[in-house]
């Protein structure tokens, strides 16, 4: 081998090295540079806007859960979160969506009361152009996005649940109880009429009673204990939200039913709600985790604001999971305490 | 000429209405008249009926206490976070009974010193008890759930005694306790007189002041025992009571049976006249299945007609007309 081809091997081999070292800078090049191209623009869609949450009460767990999820998460990127509580009032929570309105927070989270009471006032803040999130409750209107259980099918579900209890080709009196909420509250509205679609398809069992307590444990206990005391051999009882199916709970409890009369209900999955399982005050309950929701309102919002179309250009129904618990379940830690949530909303 | 010369007052339309749906509804409903129907009944008007018992001694000495059911709540509640927290049971109990008989004693301080009129003292006094309940001491949920450590406390509401639930016997012995405190007692008489007609009263010797304080005192405590009752019984404490109808619900009984509001006039068998009547009225329909806010729509009918009754019956004459009826 003479020395030219021996330069030219060399050559060709330096080359080849360049080659490779260019492409290979080139990627070192682009996995340097400090930000990727999505994330800049995305979180300036965020920074600086204000989230105002208005749920019907900030008092109680599931309102807590969300908020304190949206808040956090609001917080982390820089946005301004505030937070107003009607305590239960319709008419102060109506006055304070106006007000709202007029002072144009970047979005509005809500819960409605019933189906009727905000439905005018959403749409006007969509109009203004303000990303609407709704909870739980479904309005008449839909905006943004809607975050809840779907409660026709979670209604469906647990009659599912009563039927398999209760139903044809169970040795039991198929008599089942209904506890309903507020009449017209979405939550129970629409749960109810999925209970019924199904119940509806089995002849076979008798309702009962089928009365409002409005979301009150007190009167849920009264009505409980009346119907029992009617219907000893009473099969099964539906309550539609864990807050006041413990005064339900407690009535069949105290009659000593706990272990004839099945008990279902379902809630955002509080640590309330694990308690009461693991004493049997419930026989199920079906969950449907409200930090999960707050997680999935906190997506909503992303969304909304990312997608630069301004509030009400794409809207969404956000159907949260749920998972059936019962006493089995119940492990340390499977429920969350309203108190931690409470105190981020502080 | 007074109410209680009255051959046929109110109190006796009442128990009337109440004795007739009461064999209508054991006539017509199967197990309406089942022992344990009776208690069931009985156990769902027991606090209220002991809340009543509270608010006509009030009433007697022509006050109102507008504050006492959401001085129930927010003591009940605390008393159940503080044991929840760690606090001995006995302490907690104490502490929530100190703070619904702080709270009345200012109602009562508040109308009998500064002699602001007893509708806006215990109104504002409700609100403030409520707010800083919610704001200071009730942090968590507006819900307080009945902790395991409640003990031999929890069987105020659930228990049973001889077969009889407990909350029935505990509001017949505070009946049975106020009768003879307003029948036999010098301030039980006194709060009458106050009620009557105050200035003859204070020309009388009567100590005016200290006696209105008495009264909202002892509201303040019947509030705290309505809601250990109320809690142990729904194993919880719900604050949002307070939102609610109830308070009217407690004037309601109390007036229904024929007490007036204009002080001085009427006892205990007035308020459990009332109540008899909203339990047996209640009960009936929860039987029937009849819908909740069709309930109210028929309770409020058959307050109606037993005050219409009573017009009728007894007119108003120019002297009960001067008595200002609310």
């Amino acid at each position: 081998m003479d020395v030219k081809t021996k330069l030219k091997g060399v050559a060709a081999a330096a080359l080849t090295c360049l080659a490779l070292g260019a492409t290979l800078g080139a990627t070192v090049v682009s996995a340097q540079e400090p930000n990727d191209p999505f994330r800049g623009p995305a979180l300036e869609t965020l920074d600086g806007k204000w989230v105002a949450y208005l749920p019907i009460s900030a008092g109680f767990d599931l309102a807590q859960a969300w908020g304190g999820v949206v808040k956090t998460e609001a917080e982390r990127y820089g946005m301004k979160f505030t937070i107003q509580d009607p305590n239960w009032s319709t008419d102060a929570m109506a006055q304070g969506m106006t007000s709202l309105i007029a002072e144009g927070p970047d979005v509005i989270v809500t819960q409605n009361p019933d189906t009727q009471s905000l439905a005018r006032l959403l749409m006007q803040a969509n109009k203004k152009g303000i990303v609407v999130v709704q909870m739980n409750m479904q309005g008449a209107v839909q905006t943004d996005a809607f975050v809840g259980p779907d409660y026709i099918a979670l209604g469906r579900q647990i009659a599912g649940m009563m039927v398999d209890r209760c139903g044809a080709g169970t040795d039991t009196s198929h008599k089942v109880s209904i506890v309903q909420g507020v009449l017209t509250g979405g939550v129970s509205y629409f749960q109810v009429q999925g209970i019924m679609e199904v119940l509806g398809e089995h002849p076979e069992i008798e309702i009962v009673s089928s009365q409002a307590a409005d979301w009150d444990a007190s009167k849920a206990r009264a009505i409980t204990e009346t119907v029992l005391q009617q219907h000893p051999d009473l099969c099964g009882v539906i309550d539609v939200w864990d807050g006041q199916g413990i005064g339900t709970g407690a009535a069949i409890k105290q009659a000593g039913l706990s272990d004839k009369v099945y008990m279902v209900t379902s809630g955002g999955g509080a640590q309330s709600a694990c308690d009461l399982l693991k004493d049997g005050t419930f026989s199920a309950v079906v969950n449907y985790d409200a930090p999960g929701m707050g997680r999935d309102a906190w997506s909503a919002i992303m969304i909304a604001l990312q997608n630069g179309q301004g509030g009400g250009a794409i809207k969404t129904m956000l159907y949260s999971p749920t998972f059936v618990m019962t006493k089995d379940d119940v492990k340390d830690g499977t429920c969350w305490d309203a108190g931690q949530y409470a105190a981020m909303l502080r | 000429m007074f109410g209680n010369s009255k051959k046929f007052g109110q109190e006796q339309i009442v128990f009337a209405i109440t004795v007739a749906m009461f064999i209508l509804f054991s006539l017509f409903l199967d197990n309406f008249l089942a022992a344990d129907n009776i208690f069931a009944l009985l156990r769902s008007v027991a606090v209220l009926g002991i809340l009543g018992l509270g608010m006509l001694i009030v009433v007697l000495g022509r006050g109102i206490d507008l504050s006492l059911v959401a001085n129930m709540a927010i003591s009940v509640a605390w008393t159940l976070q503080l044991v929840g927290t760690g606090t001995p049971l006995g302490w907690a109990i104490a502490i929530g009974l100190g703070f619904a008989l702080v709270m009345s004693l200012v109602s009562g301080l508040l109308i009998a010193y500064a002699e602001i009129p007893p509708l806006f003292a215990t109104l504002a006094m409700g609100t403030f008890v409520y707010g800083f309940g919610r704001a200071h001491l009730i942090t968590g949920t507006d819900v307080v759930y009945l902790p395991a450590e409640f003990g031999w406390a929890s069987h105020i509401g659930q228990g049973r005694l001889y077969g009889v639930p407990v909350p029935v016997i505990l509001a017949i012995a505070f009946a049975a306790v106020v009768y003879l405190f307003l029948k036999y007692t010098k301030p039980g008489q006194q709060i009458y007189a106050v009620g009557d007609n105050m200035a003859a009263a204070r020309i009388t010797g009567i100590p005016v002041r200290p006696i209105l304080v008495l009264q909202y005192a002892i509201g303040g405590i019947v509030a705290f025992a309505a809601g250990l009752i109320t809690a142990t019984a729904v194993q919880s404490m719900n604050t949002r009571i307070v939102n609610s109808n109830m308070i009217y619900d407690v004037i309601l009984i109390v007036v229904l049976g024929g007490v007036s509001l204009s002080g001085g006039r009427g006892n205990v068998r007035n308020v459990i006249v009332g109540t008899l009547l909203i339990g047996v009225l209640v009960n009936g329909m929860t039987i029937m299945d009849i819908q909740y806010t069709l309930q109210n729509v028929i309770k409020s009918l058959i307050l109606l007609a037993a005050i219409v009754a009573d017009s009728f019956i007894n007119p108003r004459d120019e002297q009960t007309g001067q008595q200002g009826d609310i």
